[in-house]
């Protein structure tokens, strides 16, 4: 199967990569050979074979309900490139409706 | 109540299926252990894990298990021992993880169904298709700079159900029934505080319109729906735009909107439309999510009375309306309290008053059951004076008035302003020869065939008694006197 240029701008802009038409050109085969290596899996028979969502077949240790962490609103914000009253502070992302 | 919207080429019948998110009440969040408080200072409630900081893992919180397990046992519907946590994927500022954990395709409480009460009395049943789990994410504030946005993660990670119905329902009425339902129920449970004003319980609703009984139509999802008025009147405004668009050849777009309560309309909302790609897949964090049957069962045994069956023992056995045990079982403590003023006394009379005069004066007050000033032992005191005839009805208001004022017992309040009700016949008698001896005209007008003074003799026997006298007696004794 090959990728077209137009499926390789949809994956890359939800997942905010930014690629110029020079390199949206020269990674189309590239990832359509991948895909193509990955498809083989497809010839196995599934049919009457339940979802795998983990290999190991164990229950989840759970946590208690009790407070033990917060608290150091500066360390969340350390790497923060801006912010302002304790606040991170980002580009406008209001919904833009006029 | 099915509503029809009457178009210029015929009838239209809204659909509507409704999403319902509602915070978990919990101490400390769905993966982390930083506390879910709300208001505190900005970020200050924010673990490492919340701000998704690189080689953080997450940490299932048993508590939120077992709420989700309470709330979809609560809603009749069917618990999944197994379960799955999936990653939604979408990039804004306030989830910083870049996705979201949820569940997709295996959500921990499955069908289900409840009644839901409408105004006119009736009962409906509405489906629920799932309950799952979720991550909330933090809060994006847009009014603190011009062309900044503020964000704060002291939500982000707090626990969500996302409870979601089938389109069942027809009429802005039966939506808000829905929605106060399951609010009714969460609060019972106590799983969710239900509080729509700090956002700990909010709704979407997917609106769509078609001609009656036929194909469903196209839908639009509008968000932002934060109160009961506010679900009644985004659909109303919804459903005669879409019918405006059907009836002039156009089509409905499937997209979200935006509910404004100050300008009253939905506006799209374009730039989350190609967003819609949400990419699920099971999330290599967590293990998939298994617990007992007996587990289940367990939480089962401890279910409080759920306000559907409260209502019907309330009717069954206090022989009350279904609109008075539906007004009663709207708050558990009204329930309650209501229950300890029918203890020994008349279920039917304990219902009028809390209902007509408690809930009236207090509501006139501005003030909460919690903080009556009258106790349920006390109003059930006065409703004994009532039933024993020591008291009026009409005497009985103005003690109640008193009560409100100085919480003092009934009984106290009747003896201290000498308030008794007088049913000795001889007491009355004399009352009613004094009214006959100063009133001669009135007598002979009466016994010449003018009945209508009837109530007038009534009226001043009553007067001269300071309304202390047994209507009953009066009545009874007047009619022997005047022949």
């Amino acid at each position: 199967m090959s990728l077209d240029i137009k499926s390789i701008k949809k994956v890359a802009s939800l997942a905010r990569i930014r690629m110029s038409d020079e390199e949206l050109e020269r990674i189309s085969p590239r990832l359509s050979k991948i895909i193509d290596f990955v498809e083989q899996l497809a010839e196995v028979d599934t049919d009457n074979v339940e979802p795998l969502a983990n290999v190991v077949d164990i229950a989840p240790k759970l946590r208690e309900d009790i407070v033990n962490d917060g608290g150091y609103e500066e360390k969340i914000l350390a790497n923060a490139p801006e912010s302002s009253q304790g606040y991170f502070v980002v580009p406008n992302a209001i919904e833009d409706n006029t | 109540m099915a509503k029809l919207v009457k178009g210029e080429t015929g009838d239209w019948e809204i659909v509507i299926g409704m999403e319902i998110h509602a915070q978990i009440t919990a101490e400390s969040k769905l993966f982390s252990g930083a506390p879910t408080k709300f208001g505190a200072a900005p970020n200050s409630q924010v673990s490492l894990v919340d701000a998704a900081m690189p080689g953080m893992l997450p940490v299932l919180n048993e508590k939120c298990v077992e709420q989700a397990i309470r709330t979809g046992l609560g809603i009749n519907s069917k618990i999944n021992t197994y379960s799955v946590f999936a990653r939604k994927n979408y990039f804004y500022p306030d989830l910083p993880q870049g996705y979201q954990i949820s569940q997709f395709e295996d959500p921990i409480v499955g069908e289900g169904e409840i009644e839901i009460d409408l105004p006119d009395g009736s009962v409906k049943v509405i489906g629920i298709t799932r309950l799952h789990l979720e991550q909330d994410a933090g809060k994006s504030v847009h009014d603190q700079h011009p062309n900044k946005t503020y964000v704060d993660l002291n939500r982000s990670g707090c626990a969500l159900m996302e409870i979601v119905s089938e389109p069942d329902i027809r009429s802005p009425e039966e939506a808000i029934a829905y929605l106060s339902k399951i609010r009714m129920i969460v609060r019972y449970l106590e799983t969710c505080d239900g509080n729509m004003d700090e956002g700990s319980m909010r709704a979407d609703v997917n609106i769509s319109m078609r001609r009656p009984n036929a194909e469903l139509g196209i839908r639009a999802e509008i968000k932002n729906v934060n109160s009961l008025k506010a679900v009644g009147q985004a659909i109303e405004y919804e459903a005669i735009r879409q019918v405006e668009i059907l009836e002039s050849g156009g089509e409905v777009v499937q997209e979200t909107r935006l509910w404004d309560p100050v300008k009253l309309e939905t506006r799209s909302m374009r730039s989350k439309e190609e967003a819609h790609d949400y990419r699920y897949f099971p999330d290599p964090d967590l293990l998939p999510l298994k617990f007992s049957q007996d587990w289940v069962d367990e939480i089962k045994a401890s279910l409080p009375e759920l306000p559907d069956q409260k209502k019907h023992r309330f009717m069954e056995d206090f022989g009350l309306s279904h609109y008075d045990a539906s007004v009663l079982i709207a708050e558990r403590s009204r329930a309650d309290y209501y229950e300890e003023v029918a203890k020994g006394h008349d279920p039917k009379l304990a219902a009028n008053w809390v209902i007509n005069e408690l809930l009236g004066i207090l509501k006139k007050n501005e003030k909460t059951l919690e903080q009556s000033p009258i106790s349920a032992e006390k109003l059930g005191g006065l409703i004994a004076l009532i039933s024993d005839d020591t008291i009026s009805g009409k005497i009985a208001k103005d003690v109640f008035a008193d009560m409100f004022k100085n919480g003092k017992d009934a009984l106290d309040i009747v003896e201290e302003k000498g308030l008794k009700q007088v049913t000795d016949s001889g007491a009355i008698e004399a009352l009613i020869d004094e009214v006959i001896a100063s009133n001669p005209d009135n007598v002979a007008k009466y016994k010449s065939g003018k009945d209508k003074l009837f109530g007038f003799f009534v009226g001043q026997v009553m007067k001269k008694s300071q309304g202390k006298a047994n209507p009953a007696a009066v009545n009874k004794l007047l009619k022997e006197k005047l022949g």
